[in-house]
């Protein structure tokens, strides 16, 4: 391990691969923290830093446009942008980048910040067809919107996570049909379980979309210009569709490392706490480093378990810990202990997460009701909190963060005002650990640096092509009284506030 | 001008609305969305929205943050 190198520290060659909000913000804190040394980005889309978040939502409203999504900066980064040319390899024994148009980038400290690209259809021949979309990058959804402007007869979203769900919202507003499959029992079930997203399906049928759960797509066809005509779902039916969007997660831009020494797979590049990444034998190193959707890092809240965390803001948190990791020596390097946190915007409210639900056993309604569209939730595991939900009430979260991080028991004590008279915890209904579901957002990944990836066999195997229906699904238990708190909108019906 | 809102951080006050409308707009009751490229001609209004949010959450690109006299061109590496 080398020791404080102070000329090292300021001046040198860093390379920053991945030029998204990680690479931005990290290449920012670099100056900011007195780095005066040659300073390069490297992305493989030709734009400057965008955000990503409105692209599935105002950008399809037609409210801002994409090119109105570029992020500004807090200060002069001075840096040289290759933008528009992927990076092809990691050549550690030399310290270079190889670049996909034969380029080599040399490098004294490397950031890693590849981030994540859309899961694409599985069939290529259908995912080619005129009319299929993904979500991911600024391009898609210029395409994505124009199409919607045309007033497709109907839309078909495949897959229910955040973006499937937010494109669906976007959907109806713009007054289209849209039918959205799922092939959990619910939407957002791996990323907030299945007793909220009881609540989420509720929304969405509110709002008028053909929500079918427990349903896949199992064949898109096109005609004979290969422009999309329909869609055989696994419900037997056909539907006839001129747009599909494929929502069916994400996968992480590990590819390029492939072969490099380093600790990286598909499910990302494992690094300790301070953001250094650890090479193929578990020996973590001194000026490779990585951040963003691509990290694998252990949160202490969270037994030790490597988490993955696909939120903005562990994006921007994280690459501010590497960056200034990456210009400090021992005994200033800062730990990554950021606690998960995400939003999204659908249907007409505001959800916001704090922790890591993904890993609950439990459920409760802490605060406000379904028929108010106003509510906290709380998760448990193993009787302590690990995650708080928000809808359309952002300004409760932070006293539940503030007990998350505390490690505070579960079911809590909150004594809130709006409050049930009476906790009433439910299962939380996450999908089975090696079940793939998409986009979870943020999940546990083993627990070492060199955990080997699962063995995925049999019936789970089959489970990674999206088109193939889960079993029989396994059904949300009820609360003892039979009255559970996510269940109860089903009765009432009708309920706006 | 260039502008970003931290919408983990946003808690929906509503100020940054009140201040500069047609930049920022609530999506129903809480949802908050934004222009990060207002006209230049919003800047004052935008810096208002920036200054009044109670959680620090919106970020304006450095150089809509130097004051408009004080703009000449400065050396990179400059105080940032």
């Amino acid at each position: 391990m080398t020791s404080n190198q102070p000329p090292l520290s300021n001046n040198g060659r860093v390379v920053i691969v991945g030029a998204g909000l990680s690479g931005l913000c990290a290449a920012e804190t670099l100056r900011a923290e007195g780095f005066t040394g040659h300073l390069t980005l490297i992305g493989d889309e030709p734009y400057e830093p965008y955000d990503r978040p409105p692209l599935s939502k105002a950008v399809q409203e037609g409210w801002i446009s994409a090119e109105h999504t570029t992020l500004p900066r807090r200060r002069d980064v001075a840096a040289e942008w290759l933008l528009g040319i992927p990076a092809t390899g990691l050549d550690l024994s030399n310290r270079q980048v190889q670049l996909a148009d034969g380029r080599r980038v040399p490098f004294d400290r490397l950031l890693i910040a590849t981030g994540t690209r859309a899961r694409p259809w599985p069939d290529q021949e259908q995912a080619a067809l005129d009319g299929v979309f993904t979500v991911r990058t600024r391009d898609d959804t210029v395409w994505l919107h124009a199409r919607l402007a045309t007033g497709p007869k109907r839309v078909l979203v495949i897959g229910a996570g955040f973006t499937g769900s937010e494109v669906a919202s976007v959907c109806r507003e713009l007054g289209l049909e849209v039918t959205v499959t799922e092939r959990s029992a619910t939407p957002l079930a791996g990323a907030l379980g299945q007793a909220a997203g009881t609540f989420a399906a509720y929304l969405q049928r509110q709002h008028g979309v053909d929500l079918r759960c427990n349903t896949t797509v199992m064949a898109l066809e096109g005609d004979a210009q290969k422009k999309l005509r329909r869609a055989r779902l696994s419900d037997g039916d056909e539907l006839d569709v001129e747009v599909a969007v494929v929502a069916l997660g994400s996968v992480r831009n590990t590819e390029w490392l492939r072969g490099a020494g380093l600790a990286a797979d598909a499910r990302g590049v494992v690094c300790d706490a301070s953001c250094r990444v650890f090479d193929a034998e578990g020996v973590v190193t001194d000026d490779i480093f990585v951040a963003g959707d691509v990290a694998r890092w252990p949160h202490p809240l969270y037994d030790g378990q490597l988490l993955v965390v696909e939120h903005w803001s562990n994006a921007a948190a994280q690459a501010e810990t590497a960056a200034h990791n990456m210009l400090a020596g021992a005994a200033t390097r800062r730990a990554h202990k950021h606690l998960p946190s995400f939003w999204s915007n659908q249907f007409g409210v505001n959800i916001k997460a704090v922790g890591l639900p993904t890993i609950a056993d439990t459920i409760v309604l802490t605060q406000g009701s379904i028929e108010e569209r106003r509510l906290v939730a709380v998760y448990g595991h193993q009787g302590r909190m690990v995650a708080a939900v928000a809808v359309n009430a952002p300004r409760s979260l932070p006293a539940y963060q503030a007990l998350i991080e505390a490690r505070a028991s579960f079911p809590p004590e909150v004594h809130a005002s709006d409050g049930p008279a009476e906790l009433h915890p439910l299962p939380a209904g996450f999908p089975k650990r090696e079940q793939p579901t998409h986009d979870p957002g943020a999940e546990p990944t083993g627990a070492g640096p060199n955990t080997p990836e699962r063995r995925v066999e049999g019936e789970m195997l089959k489970l990674l092509d999206p088109r193939v229906p889960l079993g029989a699904p396994p059904l949300l238990t009820l609360h003892p009284n039979g009255i559970g708190i996510w269940e109860r909108q089903e009765q009432t019906g009708e309920m706006r506030s | 001008m260039r502008i970003v809102v931290d919408l983990t951080r946003c808690q929906s006050y509503g100020q940054c609305v009140f201040a500069a409308p047609s930049v920022f707009r609530f999506h129903g009751e809480e949802a908050l969305e934004y222009d990060y490229t207002p006209d230049d001609q919003l800047r004052e209004q935008v810096r208002w929205a920036a200054a009044a949010c109670p959680v620090h959450a919106i970020t304006l690109d450095y150089l809509d943050e130097q004051p408009e006299k004080a703009s000449q061109p400065e050396s990179v590496g400059g105080k940032a």
